[in-house]
């Protein structure tokens, strides 16, 4: 039998945040971590979690599994699981709607902040705005975020100033939109960073790339934008 | 864009580029003061006084003293905004900041003063 601890909060009827233990019978087999949430809410309907795709997609079901963020439907048990215990809690340093389900405001704010579209004012051609495959090649390693905030989450800097600092996400896509060819707004981009916190909050510690579900590191695209902003500013 | 005003260079990236420049300088000093004791073994007061009363020295002991005081007010900087915060304490946060972040760098300054001091009156 395995053993299940499960962060619960109900604004509603809880004073204050607690874990509740489970024992579940996995039949032996390496069940991903939503598998077990999916058998566990069949027992118990009261626990509230988000999911979708179940297959690391979506980006509804980021987590701390047994102390690391990640995605409960592509986490396996035989990665999380030390000594028969499996430990679950919400995504850190976001304010607990309950249970497992965090208030991703905050976030979400920062991605909006990095204008996370393509801004272009030359006149539009007929057809569209073509990218040779050299340029196209440099988005590879940041479109592929799907912004589940593990790696936003996994970060002190964002826990400390989540309102002021863009976190790893964020930056990965600011990122994004700097290196595309079809993006007139470098300079306005590149400006809107120049603060003491917005990038330069980021002190390399690398938790984004060690929890990223999709393997990407957004530690690297900042270090990208420093030298964008460094060419730019010297 | 998040305005700071307590920030030594007011920019992200000035201040990224002083803490850089000014651990370098800081490293250096500290190699060379290493490597002059180790290749000095029986170092006499005499000879220590010699050396810091060279101009060279006094210019290289001034900037490093320099490059810590700006090394330290961008590092502390940051950790009182880390964790001095109305977020973390609530809006009592706000002026105990802003009393440490001044205490700082008032600090910081008097011991560059003083650094300048004792450097010119060896």
């Amino acid at each position: 039998m395995l053993k299940v601890s499960i962060y619960r909060y109900n604004p509603e009827s809880d004073s204050a945040p607690h874990m509740q233990d489970y024992e579940i019978d996995t039949g032996g087999k390496d069940l991903m971590v939503l598998d077990v949430l999916e058998m566990l809410k069949a027992e118990d309907p009261t626990l509230a979690y988000r999911r979708s795709c179940r297959e690391g997609v979506c980006g509804s079901d980021g987590m701390n599994i047994s102390g690391k963020n990640g995605l409960a439907c592509i986490t396996p048990l035989s990665e999380c699981v030390k000594n028969n215990r499996l430990v679950i809690r919400p995504l850190p340093g976001l304010p607990v709607v309950r249970d497992l389900v965090v208030d991703m405001g905050q976030f979400y704010a920062q991605y909006e902040k990095v204008q996370p579209y393509l801004i272009n004012h030359n006149p539009e051609p007929a057809i569209e705005r073509l990218q040779s495959p050299e340029e196209r090649e440099k988005l590879d390693g940041l479109y592929e975020c799907i912004l589940c905030a593990c790696c936003s989450t996994a970060c002190p800097s964002f826990w400390w100033n989540p309102d002021k600092f863009i976190g790893p996400a964020g930056l990965l896509q600011a990122y994004r939109f700097l290196a595309d060819s079809r993006d007139t707004a470098t300079e306005q981009r590149l400006s809107d960073l120049d603060d003491p916190f917005s990038v330069f909050r980021c002190h390399g510690i690398q938790n984004c790339v060690a929890v990223c579900p999709k393997g990407l590191n957004p530690t690297r695209a900042i270090g990208h934008i420093r030298h964008m902003l460094l060419r730019s500013g010297t | 864009m998040v305005t700071s005003v307590t920030t030594l260079g007011r920019s992200g990236l000035s201040d990224w580029l002083i803490q850089r420049v000014t651990a370098i300088i800081i490293a250096a000093y500290t190699i060379f003061m290493v490597g002059y004791l180790v290749a000095n073994p029986d170092l006499t007061y005499v000879q220590w006084v010699q050396l810091n009363q060279n101009n060279w020295m006094r210019i290289f002991t001034l900037f490093t003293a320099l490059s810590i005081a700006a090394h330290a007010w961008i590092g502390l900087w940051s950790v009182l905004t880390d964790y001095i915060t109305v977020r973390l304490m609530g809006p009592k946060a706000v002026p105990l900041r802003i009393v440490l972040e001044l205490g700082m760098i008032v600090l910081i300054l008097a011991y560059v003063v003083w650094a300048i001091d004792i450097l010119w009156g060896i």
